[in-house]
Parts: C-alpha cells; sequence; structure tokens
C-alpha cells in the first residue's frame, strides 16, 4: 500500500494529536491507535529507540514505501510503556529536512565542491596518514558523541586508539557526563547508576537536583506525576536555580545560589549526623571515609594538569568536617532557608520513606561536578538508602548513547572498552581482541574535550574527524576553538546529516546515515542496551559512521582489524566488543537477545537482566556474602567524601552583575540541527531568547521580545528578551538555551571545568546586560 | 482541503456520547483515550466551505465542553499561499 501525500499529513495530524494529549494527560492512552493507523496507509512497524535524549523510549516507526512516516511509544518497551514525548512522536520528520546531506563534499580554492564519497574517502585517508607522518600520532584526533551508535565509537577507538596509536579519541559526552563518571568511579570504583526507572514506581519522594525534568526527561517526569497520582504518598521536590515546569508540577520549589548545592548538600549531611538518622549498620557494613585534594582550580588555562591525592579519614574527621555547614551558616551562603535544609535532610534521613534523586547537567556541568555527585552519594550512603526498589541517586544522560558508547565503549581518551589505557592488563586485553601489537596501544592518556580544542588552536592536533556532533555550537568560550578550527594548516573532516556550523569550518564533509538509516545499539541511562535495524535506506551516498570509519581504516592498511562484511558487520562488532565485558559485572546481553527485545540491561547474565546493582538480591556479582556489596572498590566499600564548598570560576561582580545560565527546551535537542528541521518543533519555539526575571527586565527597561545585549569578558550577543515565559530565573540570573544556531550564546560562556572530569561548566558565568 | 487534529473535552459524564456523536459525523474520524476523559479527532474535509460547516457542527454538538487543536494543515489557496496551522 502506498502512502500519499495527504495521508503522510494525516499521520502527521495524528502524532501531533498524540503529543499534545501526552503532554497535557502524563500516562494518557489510546487502544484503538493501530485502527486509526492502518487507515491512514501506514503498513509496518519496527521497533527501535527514540534517537534524542538519554531516556531511551521504546519507539515503533510506522514505514511504508520505504519511508518512515509515524511513531508511536512501544508498548513492549519497559522504558516509557507506550508513552512518547513530542520530540519522539516528531522524530522520524527529522529524517526528511530539505537540505539533507546526500553527497560528500570537498574544499577546493576555498569553495565546497560535491564529489563521489569515495573519492572524500581517498582524501579522509591520505590526509590523516600525511599528518600522522609528519606531524606525529598525536597531530591526529577523532571527535564523536553520546550520538554515536555502540559499533560507531567501538570502531573508531579500535583504529585510533588499537591501530593508529593516538589516545586523541574524545566525545561530546565529555561535555555533558563526565562528571556523573567521574563521581561515580570515586564513590562506587565502577561507573552508571546502581537503580533503574522502576525506582520510580517505588520511590516516595523524588528530589530532582537542578534537573528540569518536566522538559528534558518528560517521559520519566510523566511518570513521577502519574505515580504521585496513583499513589497518595509521593512528592515531587524541586531544588534549583530556576523556576521551571518541573517547578511548577513539584510540590515544593527550594531555590539555591548558584554552586552552592555543595553547600546545601554537606549542611543536609550534619542534620543527617546531628538528629541521629545515620543508618549505622550500613554506614558501618559498606561505607568507608575520604578526602581530597581542595582549592582545586579551573582549568581556564592552557596545559592546566591536576592529580587528586586522596586520604583515607574516620568518621568523626567527617563529622568535624561538616561543622562548617549548619544549615544556618549555609543559609548565607545559599539563599536556601535554614528550614527548608532541615526539611530536605529529614526527607532523607526518614527511615519510613523511600528517596529518589535525579540530576543531570546541573551538576553535571559545574566545576566541582564530581564533588557535587559524591555529594548526593554522601547523603544517600549515610542514610543507606541506596540500591534497592525506590532508594536511589540517579545521574540522568542527556543522550540517546552517552552511556552505551561513551562511558561503556570508553570513547574518552584516558579509556578502552575494559577499562583504562594506563592499565597493563586492560592494554593487554583491548590488543589480543583488536589484533594489534599490545605496543601500539599508548599508555598515556592525552587531550579531554576542552584540551583538545584548546590543542587544534595551538596546532599541536592538525587534523580532527568529527562525527555526529556540533562543536562549533557548543564549545563553551566558541569563538577560540572556531578560529582555531579556521586555521590555515588545520583539516578537519565532519560526518554529519545536515549543514550546521561545524560543516561550515569542514575540509571536508561526509553525509552521514541517520538513526534508522542504518543498524545499531544506543544505551540509555539505566544501563539498557537497545538495538534497531535498518528500517529505511539512508539518501543519496549517506553512508554509516561505522562503514566510514571502516573505509577509511581499509585504505590506511588495516584490513585484517575491519574485515567485516557489509551484510553483518554490526553483529560482528557487538560480539567482539562484548567480550571486553565478559563476566558477571559487566556482562552484556549476545545480539540475538538484543535483536528480539525492546532494550536489555546490563549485567546480563544468565539470561536475566539486573535491575538493582550491588544488592545481593538482584545482582549476580555480589560475592561478599553481605546485605549489600560495592564491588567497585577493593574493600568492597563506597566511599563517602569530604568535599568543601568552593566558588564558580567566574561570579557576578560590580561590572558583570548577572548569571549566565544556559540549557535546553521541550521542543529541541541539542543544537536544534535536527529538531529545527521538524515543522511542528521549529514552529513551536522557533528562535532562542534570554530569559530574564520580570523584576531585572523592568529594571533595565526591557520588555518582553525587545533586544538585549549579553556581554560577558568573551563575547556578546544580542537576542531578544523573554519575561513571564515558561521559565523564570531568580533574580540576578539570565538563562539563554542554546539550540539555536542563529544565536551562539557558546561565544559568551566561560571554558572552565572540573579538574577532575574535565566537564565545562555551562551553567554558571558573569554577564552584563544592556537594553539595544 | 483541510486536515486538522484536535483534543476534544467531554461534558461530565459524557465521553462515550461524545465519541458516538463525532463517530457518526462525515469527514471526522474519532478515538476515545482509554484512561482519561478525552477524544481524539481528526478530521478531513475536501474544502474551505465543508471545513467551515464542519466546525459549526462541531460547535453545536451537545456532549461537547471544548476543542484544543493539536495541527491545522490547509492546501494552497487561490493565491498560491500555503496556509497550515500547527501548534
Amino acid at each position: 500500500m502506498k502512502l500519499d501525500r495527504r495521508q503522510f499529513i494525516k499521520q502527521a495530524a495524528i502524532s501531533s494529536a498524540f503529543a499534545t494529549a501526552g503532554a497535557l494527560f502524563p500516562g494518557v492512552s489510546f487502544g484503538e491507535w493501530n485502527s486509526l493507523a492502518n487507515n491512514s496507509g501506514v503498513i509496518s512497524w519496527q521497533k527501535t529507540p527514540c534517537r534524542f535524549c538519554g531516556t531511551g523510549c521504546g519507539v515503533l516507526v510506522g514505514v511504508t514505501d520505504g519511508r518512515a512516516v509515524a511513531v508511536k511509544g512501544d508498548p513492549s518497551c519497559s522504558v516509557n510503556k507506550g508513552l512518547c514525548c513530542m520530540k519522539g512522536y516528531h522524530s522520524v520528520q527529522a529524517l526528511y529536512g530539505e537540505d539533507r546531506l546526500t553527497t560528500a563534499k570537498v574544499r577546493k580554492n576555498g569553495k565546497m565542491v560535491e564529489v563521489p564519497i569515495k573519492e572524500a574517502l581517498d582524501l579522509v585517508a591520505s590526509k590523516l596518514q600525511e599528518t600522522r607522518e609528519k606531524q606525529g600520532k598525536d597531530a591526529i584526533a577523532m571527535y564523536g558523541s553520546g550520538q554515536w551508535t555502540i559499533p560507531d565509537g567501538y570502531v573508531a577507538s579500535k583504529l585510533f586508539k588499537g591501530c593508529l596509536s593516538t589516545n586523541n579519541v574524545e566525545a561530546n559526552a565529555r561535555l555533558c557526563m563526565s562528571s556523573a563518571v567521574t563521581g561515580f568511579i570515586s564513590s562506587f570504583g565502577i561507573d552508571e547508576p546502581m537503580g533503574c526507572y522502576e525506582d520510580i514506581d517505588h520511590a516516595n519522594v523524588f528530589i530532582t537536583w537542578g534537573n528540569n525534568m518536566a522538559e528534558m526527561h518528560p517521559v520519566l517526569f510523566s511518570r513521577m506525576l502519574a505515580n504521585r497520582k496513583q499513589r497518595t504518598n509521593v512528592k515531587i521536590i524541586d531544588f534549583a536555580t530556576r523556576h521551571t515546569r518541573t517547578s511548577l508540577a513539584a510540590d515544593r520549589s527550594i531555590l539555591f545560589h548558584p554552586q552552592t548545592d555543595l553547600a546545601v548538600a554537606n549542611a543536609i549531611c550534619y542534620e543527617i549526623i546531628n538528629n541521629g538518622w545515620v543508618n549505622w549498620n550500613f554506614v558501618n557494613e559498606h561505607v568507608s571515609f575520604k578526602k581530597g585534594k581542595t582549592n582545586i582550580g579551573y582549568g581556564t588555562e592552557d596545559h592546566f594538569s591536576f592529580t587528586e591525592k586522596e586520604e583515607s579519614i574516620n568518621f568523626d574527621a567527617f563529622k568535624e568536617f561538616l561543622e562548617d555547614y549548619t544549615p544556618e551558616k549555609v543559609e548565607k551562603v545559599s539563599g536556601v532557608p535554614a528550614k527548608d535544609i532541615k526539611y530536605l535532610a529529614a526527607l532523607y534521613g526518614d527511615p519510613e520513606i523511600k528517596v529518589t534523586s535525579f540530576w543531570c547537567m546541573g551538576m553535571n556541568q559545574h566545576t566541582r561536578g564530581t564533588w557535587i555527585n559524591n555529594l548526593v552519594y554522601n547523603i544517600h550512603l549515610l542514610v543507606g538508602k541506596i540500591s534497592t526498589p525506590g532508594n536511589s541517586p540517579f545521574s540522568l544522560t542527556g543522550q540517546p548513547s552517552a552511556c552505551g558508547t561513551v562511558r561503556e565503549v570508553g570513547t574518552l581518551t584516558h579509556r578502552l572498552p575494559h577499562g583504562v589505557v594506563m592499565n597493563d592488563k586492560h592494554r593487554q586485553m583491548a590488543a589480543e581482541i583488536w589484533d594489534v601489537p599490545v605496543t601500539n596501544i599508548d599508555p598515556k592518556p592525552t587531550d579531554h574535550t576542552v584540551a583538545m580544542f584548546r590543542s587544534l588552536d595551538r596546532g599541536d592536533i592538525k587534523f580532527m574527524w568529527i562525527q555526529v556532533t556540533n562543536p562549533m555550537v557548543t564549545m563553551p568560550n566558541l569563538k577560540r576553538y572556531r578560529d582555531g578550527a579556521l586555521k590555515d594548516d588545520r583539516f578537519l573532516v565532519v560526518s554529519d546529516v545536515y549543514p550546521t556550523p561545524t560543516t561550515d569550518v569542514a575540509d571536508v564533509i561526509l553525509p552521514a546515515a541517520m538513526w534508522i538509516e542504518q543498524e545499531g545499539m544506543y544505551g540509555n541511562s539505566e544501563r539498557r542496551t537497545q538495538h534497531f535495524e535498518q528500517i529505511v535506506d539512508p539518501p543519496g551516498e549517506a553512508m554509516s559512521d561505522t562503514w566510514q570509519i571502516i573505509e577509511v581504516a581499509r585504505r590506511l592498511g588495516f584490513e585484517k582489524q575491519f574485515s567485516w562484511s557489509k551484510d553483518n558487520y554490526i553483529e560482528k562488532i557487538w560480539e567482539e566488543y562484548r567480550r571486553f565485558h565478559a563476566g558477571p559485572k559487566h556482562e552484556m546481553a549476545p545480539y540475538k537477545v538484543l535483536q528480539k527485545r525492546s532494550g536489555v540491561q546490563w549485567p546480563f547474565v544468565n539470561g536475566k537482566e539486573t535491575r538493582w546493582r550491588f544488592n545481593p538480591k538482584y545482582d549476580p556479582a555480589c560475592t561478599n556474602g553481605k546485605d549489600f556489596d560495592f564491588y567497585g572498590k577493593k574493600d568492597h566499600r563506597a566511599c563517602i567524601w569530604a568535599r568543601p564548598y568552593e566558588p564558580a570560576a567566574e561570579s557576578p561582580d560590580k561590572e558583570y552583575n548577572f548569571w549566565l545560565n544556559t540549557g535546553r527546551v521541550i521542543e529541541h535537542w541539542h543544537t536544534g540541527s535536527m529538531t529545527r528541521r521538524v515543522p511542528v518543533l521549529h514552529n513551536a519555539v522557533p528562535s532562542a531568547y534570554v530569559e530574564l526575571h520580570p523584576e531585572d527586565a523592568a529594571e533595565l527597561g526591557v520588555l518582553d521580545g525587545e533586544k538585549v545585549k549579553i556581554i560577558s569578558r568573551r563575547g556578546e550577543i544580542i537576542m531578544p528578551a523573554q519575561v513571564k515565559g515558561r521559565g523564570v530565573p531568580a533574580r540576578g540570573m539570565v538563562f539563554v538555551p542554546f539550540f539555536d544556531e542563529s544565536y551562539l550564546i557558546n561565544e559568551v560562556t566561560l571554558d572552565a571545568y572540573c579538574p577532575i572530569s574535565k566537564q565545562p561548566d555551562y551553567k554558571k558565568c558573569a554577564v552584563k546586560l544592556e537594553k539595544v | 482541503m483541510p486536515i486538522f487534529s484536535y483534543l476534544a473535552i467531554p461534558r461530565k459524564g459524557a465521553r462515550e456520547a461524545l465519541y458516538t456523536e463525532l463517530s457518526t459525523l462525515q469527514y471526522c474520524q474519532a478515538m476515545p483515550a482509554e484512561n482519561q476523559d478525552i477524544v481524539m479527532l481528526i478530521t478531513d474535509t475536501p474544502d474551505a466551505d465543508t471545513e467551515k460547516r464542519l466546525q459549526q457542527r462541531l460547535k453545536e454538538l451537545p456532549s461537547l465542553q471544548s476543542l484544543s487543536m493539536a495541527f491545522g494543515y490547509g492546501e494552497k489557496n487561490d493565491k498560491g499561499e500555503q496556509t497550515d496551522h500547527e501548534t
């Protein structure tokens, strides 16, 4: 059956109605969807995870005549149980933007010229080879993303680390998740959440730490709201720097001054101890105490380095450390009334209440991101509310495979698919599986993302291949890095699906297959690996990122390591990659199992998924014979860290008197290169704006829609004001969404980062405002 | 040749009646929610005049409290201008 244009439009009308219903009535279900959809001419439905955020909703894509025409939530996927957000319902329209890249382009005499993709791949390989030979192995770099499929990231790491001997492999998840990783590693010795989304169905209290879930993770937020409606004893507490839709829906909204979440978390611990709410059985059996370096810097200078020095302490020393964080003292620095701090502590401290804490970029994009992750774990560990249904400190992800491809495959400079480059055994394992000499793998990490773009600017890196990400919109202190990329002897290859500010600076553009135009796997926030088949054909000469890398690897002489056939390369890559994670701590499901299910959670042991890690009732990796086993650490104990409050890298002063906070809106995903090509989403929020507190706007004499100039020490931008919009920042703060490439807000932001995770802070820098 | 989709909110206790009434109207496809008091309505009319008449009929339905438009599309008009409305 062929779907004509009119049926296609009708399908869009149905999708929009679903999206609207889902937004207005969380959990709404339409049982007769199939009959209505089939009347519209859709003839087949195939499963896939959604293309956008890290929630990992299962969707069913309706296809007719070789074209994806409709989306519905997959009722058999436990993540979303049939629900989608507005981005999910409209996701397939992102495949068919008018300016889709379908042919390769090469810069010749300053102009981009279309060429056959074979010619472009030849040029990529020869330029890469030439740069490596003339400038050294670390003059080449690969920069990918948490939107890479797992096979994409795996072959990138194998080629660059295993074959080309450089650790210059990074991904944009460094910008969004690395503080979560270093938080997990330092507190638990092993990455990724111990809990899962089922926690939402068990918890009594949800505390969102700087996390606007209503817009960023709307399907999970809907599940929270549905639980609150169905059960009588459920509360949502929003703890944030800005009033958002999450604050509106919450039972209580508590605002804090930027960066002072560190102090408040310590004050909560102080209260827990002071009131005798410590779970001593848990702490004595399962917890150790440590402290690390303080005054650790902000990484704003080139060649900044930091080495942690950890030291064991005891409970009494930790208690003494907290004396500086009484609720009354912290009220002065944080602006949070002492009674509200005590209220939060009482929720965590009540043994009858199950508490789940959620966070995402607010805690991770933070110059003390590792520390604030540690501190929230401290709270849960002190009261023993962890690794049981409903008791979960839960770090959410922002991209569909930040966990699967970046954290699990290890596409960061210091990582390997299992372990780190610095470890002899881990290098030996990688060399054996990759079939390369162990001496190929350099034991020294090179540049993290910010340092990598600084190296590109300085000229230490001359060749960079960028896939599935848009750093010329997302890098903080952007102008420096765009100017660096444009320098004469730099060579940039960009693989993408649409023109972006990053393809604008490319010397070669490779058209990429998008999402369901290729087979692949993503890994979501709750350790769930999600396989998808190729459902439709890519347009023109567009090619999967995995296959682009394989083509270049073969041209460089690595046929033996990249010998897979086009017929089954994803299966073969998966089964090779899976060898890295063999064993009960991280066993991944076989390919055939992934094919059949709407996602499988790891560790997948003896055919069974693991819902809650470190708890022997659920986790087969527990071996210590106790009620919990934090086996990531050698002493099988999770760590409580004494981490102080330290100020932000740049705070408002007399001249630059406002905080600048950046982020997303529900309609658009990341830099908007996909969602802005979906008419419904684009029309809903067609351009970016600066959100102002009404009193600040009145003082500036700015009305809604009038132009405001935002000026920082790095750059300036003029954009329309939004006053009394969906979000209201606290006085003295402005908020700007970054989805709109017409307003490059990152020319204003600061490239300061957490010295431990190397993740930049996009939430805090100082600006001044002028009415235009 | 307009196509619209709406969420139709029934008067109290009238969801089934609303669904029945909408289903019997020409150019309309209706689908009740299983767990909420709303009905999804898709309209597909051949021309602007028919659309206008249908809108009038909808307004007169006794079981209907309100309609929220989720999507709207109109073919090019005589001047060749696109007339679409998406919310």
